[in-house]
């Protein structure tokens, strides 16, 4: 307890490890079912994609509950969006195949759902370039408009997930709902509230 | 100092041995019946077919290594039960597939319905091992066991009005969950051939694989087997197949039309609108193996590219 209350951060940052360690142990004992690669595939972008969503959920939960400085957290939701993403992404190339170019070449150009994979990671990967303190005080308003991407390529990448199923949709649906209530309490909040603006910048930036 | 506890068992309450090994032999016996009464043909709780005595086929490609069978046992499309892959293995359980028949009608001269029994006694059951692509780009080889449909459709004389025919599954909601709850597609399932692609001797009428019967959620107890085309024409648990004149409007066809072709034959060359059709995953392959490149016709194109000959395949997916 004494612990969490010294370095909540530092746990955080531990918890969010939890799902990588959890499918090491499902790869070591043979749990990721049948087709073990596309499982792998499914979680790491399904983990990546719940870091983009908990991002996303910081504001309104701040301007719920009136709460500060949870900035720091939404950025580190943010890395781990992207470290999960690179996961994926790696997965892809080297697990499933191989880094064959000519087989991944064609895989891309023939499948629109990858672009929209490719698209979701080019925004996340902008934005944790761009994420470090001294990094956001030198784009200054830049900053604000690049980082509001992070609608598009959640969207993006909710499409690559359900763009890519021939039946079960109920989980990219969830997903897709969960963005439509984080934007549209965004959406709504600016409408009533121009001090949203103001919380949405990190403290010591004001 | 040795204490006798009890008495020798008297020579006369020892059973004869004779007599002791015609009692086991009863006792077998009356098991049989029981479980025969209870399991009178091959598919009762997939209990192992008695007697196959499976021939030899040419048209097996035994230079391929099946798939283990639990991972083909337990990754199975068969939206009767789940949208997923894994759940049908303990949802399809309570399918009954006992006693099954066969409807055989429309353009044939004997047109009638059968028990499944009774068809499988008139033909020869062989063992194949076909490579299987889905059309979501994976790929797994099984060795069926089962006969070419030709044989069954000759049986019924087909007219020469015969253009395609149509498969159908069996409408059973009391245990097929999305049929009783109507989820996304229109049940039942149906799907279709051109007459000569059902009588293409590679087409055939699976009863079973890995020389067992066929697991419910693998389309127990008849199902079709394309293996030159993407696996939903592969149609499961199969109650009427109709001759017709025109062709059938087939399930995912009907259910998107853009995506799923009423020919859908292998084919890297032509792409999937959502997703590249040109390689798949091998179940069973390990990590950092390449995917495999996609062969058209699913590598059936000696046998079959003849039937296609003037076709732009591009047109008809």
């Amino acid at each position: 307890m004494n612990f969490q209350i010294k370095n909540p951060k530092l746990v955080t940052i531990a918890v969010c490890l939890i799902p990588m360690l959890w499918l090491f142990v499902d790869i070591a004992f043979d749990n990721l079912g049948s087709n073990p690669i596309q499982a792998l595939h499914i979680r790491l972008g399904d983990w990546s994609l719940r870091f983009l969503c908990m991002t996303l959920a910081i504001t309104p939960l701040q301007t719920m509950t009136k709460w500060r400085g949870m900035a720091d957290y939404r950025q580190m939701f943010g890395l781990y969006a992207f470290f999960y993403a690179t996961l994926h992404l790696l997965t892809y190339l080297a697990i499933d195949n191989n880094f064959e170019w000519s087989l991944i070449g064609t895989d891309i150009i023939e499948s629109p759902y990858i672009w929209f994979g490719v698209v979701a990671y080019w925004v996340v990967f902008a934005l944790a370039i761009t994420s470090p303190k001294w990094v956001m005080k030198r784009m200054g308003k830049s900053w604000k408009k690049l980082h509001r991407l992070v609608y598009i390529g959640t969207m993006a990448a909710i499409i690559h997930y359900f763009w890519q199923l021939k039946g079960n949709l109920a989980e990219p649906l969830l997903y897709l709902i969960i963005i439509f209530f984080l934007l549209g309490f965004r959406v709504l909040a600016g409408l009533t509230s121009r001090q949203l603006n103001k919380m949405m910048i990190p403290k010591g930036h004001e | 100092m040795i204490i006798k506890t009890h008495k020798d068992i008297p020579s006369s309450e020892i059973t004869d041995k004779k007599v002791f090994n015609e009692r086991r032999t009863l006792i077998k016996a009356m098991l049989v019946t029981a479980v025969g009464a209870t399991m009178p043909s091959a598919w009762a709780n997939n209990a192992k077919p008695n007697a196959w005595d499976l021939a030899k086929s040419d048209l097996s490609n035994t230079a391929l290594t099946p798939t283990p069978i639990e991972l083909v046992k337990n990754y199975t499309n068969y939206y009767e039960f789940t949208l997923n892959k894994e759940d049908s293995t303990k949802l399809a359980q309570n399918f009954i597939v006992d006693p099954w028949s066969l409807e055989i009608s429309g353009e044939v001269e004997k047109a009638g319905t059968y028990h499944l029994e009774d068809i499988l006694q008139l033909q020869t059951l062989e063992e194949r091992i076909y490579r299987f692509r889905c059309v979501e780009a994976w790929s797994m080889v099984v060795p069926w066991v089962g006969f070419s449909l030709a044989n069954l459709l000759k049986l019924a004389k087909p007219l020469s009005t015969a253009h395609f025919v149509k498969f159908t599954t069996i409408q059973q909601p009391e245990t097929m969950p999305n049929q009783r709850n109507n989820v996304m597609l229109d049940w039942p399932y149906i799907e279709g051939l051109r007459i000569d692609e059902a009588m293409h001797p590679l087409t055939m009428l699976a009863v079973g694989m890995y020389g067992d019967a066929l697991p419910k959620q693998n389309g127990a107890p008849l199902r079709l087997v394309v293996p030159w085309k993407y696996g939903f024409k592969s149609i499961k648990a199969i109650v009427k197949i109709e001759l017709l004149k025109a062709p059938p409007l087939t399930t995912w066809n009907k259910s998107a039309p853009a995506e799923y072709g009423f020919y859908a034959n292998v084919n890297p060359a032509v792409s999937h609108p959502r997703w590249s059709q040109n390689s798949e995953r091998q179940l069973g392959s390990g990590f950092f193996t390449s995917r495999r490149q996609t062969e058209l016709f699913n590598g059936y194109g000696e046998q079959v590219a003849s039937l296609y000959q003037d076709m732009d395949l591009r047109h008809f997916f």
